[in-house]
């Protein structure tokens, strides 16, 4: 028995033993798990601050925060003191109500995720049978968010912000939700939970392709480089999120950085077996360490992607997704729904295996098709490229 | 009345208050707006008969991608910030006649039909979403009518991309 059912065993008791009727006991238990959950959530956001910002800061070999406190961990609360205590600024011309709404959809499709992620294999918000589509549902309802900010605004820059950052969570939500059919295939459920309990076998390395197309697509989703055209500080300034000021903007900061989190969270949950780990069975408390450990690494992984590499161009970026990252998914879920079947009735090592086996080959021969295509393309360019001086540029050029 | 005959009224009332406003706003892209909000009460509605992949789906359909699309089409042809003009036409009588008349002809159908006394089956205790995906694939149920939707989808993704296919020669 774990300590969170214990509680909630003992508050069920002693509510009704206060004679309280038993839907009102549960409405009570139930308002109780969500705001400590979206609480605990909150509480790891806080934490999310300090280790983006060290963390970037050892990328870009500095030290980051470190004057208040320990290794400067009580500068998170000294940035939330100056979030609450700036003006709140409501520019002319805004669209009020959008303009109000659209921080509090940001901040609460991200925290609403948690309701469905398990923590424990005995503590989880809910266990509904179409959790991996609640998850694409929330994404959608936080596009809305952002085009609404964009618009509300009044603002040039940030409606052009909000229509790059829609164009691009629209398209790479293709590719992330045809990866996310592979664990649903795997598990033969939509449920998170059960797709966490029928990994003996970490899906990653099982579909390892699969794990890759949903890590680069949520990044775009997340609107994190090298796909943070939304905010290209050069051209649009901050995206659609430029007119908020004081904690309408803490709370779009806070929803992006518990946003990677909570990727990393997912990511754990439907590749890297979610809570489990040694000892889970005996101390189910431990799954909530497991997880939180698994998700750390990966929104490290994220981080590290953001501060390596550049800033794509959106054409780029689009076709990236279009003509590469859609087919190869596509392609990818064809191949592992037929091995699945063929394979249903083979030794459990044969099966991970040749599936492994069979992501290489699909990875391998859409990166060779990709590097045709490339070659193709830089010769078409090669021919059409303007020169300021044609004939001696020719002559001087190198033959690459 | 139970909770979730208060929760139904309630999430009635805002959808057809939404549905109201969408045609009543006078900046289009508030209409658009109200919109999102009366298909959210739909989800809603489908969650409390127990249909989640349904409510789901409405969300990620409608409200992902079909109201992105309006709001897109709105601020891509309209002047958005000075678009004020009136809500109605000089058909808004024939509309109002057509609605009253939808109304009245589904009521009365629904109130000959015995199914709307009945109480419902409980569902089964097996995963209603293996159930649908069962009764979509099953060649006696609805692989037919799943597999015609599906051309059709096909064929309208393969139609816009002819339209806006820039030909070679031109």
């Amino acid at each position: 028995m774990d300590p969170i059912n214990s509680i909630a065993n003992w508050l069920e008791g002693l509510l009704t033993g206060w004679g309280l009727a038993a839907w009102l006991v549960n409405l009570i238990l139930t308002g109780l798990g969500i705001v400590v959950l979206s609480t605990v959530a909150l509480i790891v956001a806080i934490v999310c601050v300090w280790v983006e910002r060290k963390v970037v800061a050892r990328f870009q070999d500095r030290l980051g925060p470190n004057r208040l406190g320990p290794f400067g961990l009580v500068q998170p609360f000294a940035d939330i003191l100056k979030l609450l205590l700036k003006e709140d600024i409501t520019p002319t011309g805004v669209d009020k109500v959008p303009y109000n709404i659209s921080p509090i959809i940001a901040l609460a499709t991200v925290l609403i995720l948690w309701g469905v992620i398990p923590l424990t294999p005995t503590v989880l918000g809910s266990d509904i049978n179409v959790g991996i589509l609640f998850i694409v549902a929330m994404g959608a309802i936080s596009t809305l968010g952002i085009i609404m900010a964009g618009w509300a605004c009044n603002n040039k820059y940030a409606l052009l912000g909000a229509f790059r950052m829609v164009a691009q969570m629209v398209s790479y939500e293709v590719p992330m939700v045809i990866s996310l059919m592979i664990p649903v295939i795997l598990a033969s459920s939509m449920g998170i939970h059960q797709i966490v309990e029928s990994q003996s076998v970490w899906y990653i390395f099982v579909v390892p392709l699969a794990a890759l197309i949903f890590l680069i697509s949520s990044q775009a989703e997340l609107g994190r480089g090298p796909f943070d055209l939304a905010e290209a500080e050069s051209e649009i300034v901050a995206g659609f999120h430029i007119e908020y000021s004081g904690m309408k903007f803490g709370m779009f900061y806070a929803g992006e950085l518990l946003h990677a989190f909570t990727v990393g969270a997912l990511f754990a949950s439907l590749f890297l077996g979610g809570w489990s780990g040694p000892f889970v069975e005996q101390v189910p408390m431990l799954g909530v360490v497991y997880l939180f450990a698994k998700a750390l690494f990966i929104y490290w992984v994220i981080m590290w992607i953001k501060y390596s590499l550049p800033r794509l161009r959106i054409d780029h970026m689009l076709s990236f997704n279009w003509k590469f990252l859609t087919p190869l998914a596509l392609a990818l879920l064809m191949v592992v729904a037929l091995m699945h079947k063929l394979l249903a009735n083979t030794d459990p090592w044969v099966y991970v295996l040749s599936m492994l086996v069979a992501n290489i080959v699909v990875g391998w021969i859409a990166l060779s098709l990709a590097r045709r295509q490339a070659i193709i393309e830089r010769k078409k360019f090669d021919e059409n490229r303007a020169l300021a001086r044609p004939a001696e540029s020719t002559a001087a050029a190198p033959t690459s | 009345m139970t909770a979730v005959q208060i929760i139904f009224l309630l999430v009635a009332a805002a959808t057809l208050g939404a549905g109201l406003l969408v045609v009543t706003a006078h900046n289009l892209i508030h209409a658009a707006l109200w919109l999102v909000v009366s298909l959210f009460g739909i989800a809603v509605l489908y969650v409390l008969l127990n249909a989640g992949f349904l409510a789901v789906a409405q969300v990620v359909i409608y409200i992902g991608a079909i109201a992105i699309l309006v709001i897109f089409a709105i601020m891509l042809t309209r002047k958005v910030a000075a678009d004020s003009g009136p809500q109605i036409n000089s058909n808004w009588g024939w509309g109002a006649a057509l609605a009253v008349a939808l109304f009245g002809a589904l009521f009365w159908i629904f109130q000959g039909w015995p199914g709307i006394n009945t109480a419902l089956q409980p569902l089964s205790d097996q995963d209603t979403v293996v159930q649908l995906g069962q009764a979509l694939l099953a060649p006696d149920q609805y692989l037919l009518v799943f597999e015609v939707a599906s051309v059709l989808l096909l064929a309208a993704l393969i139609g816009s991309i002819m339209i806006a296919r820039v030909r070679k020669d031109s």
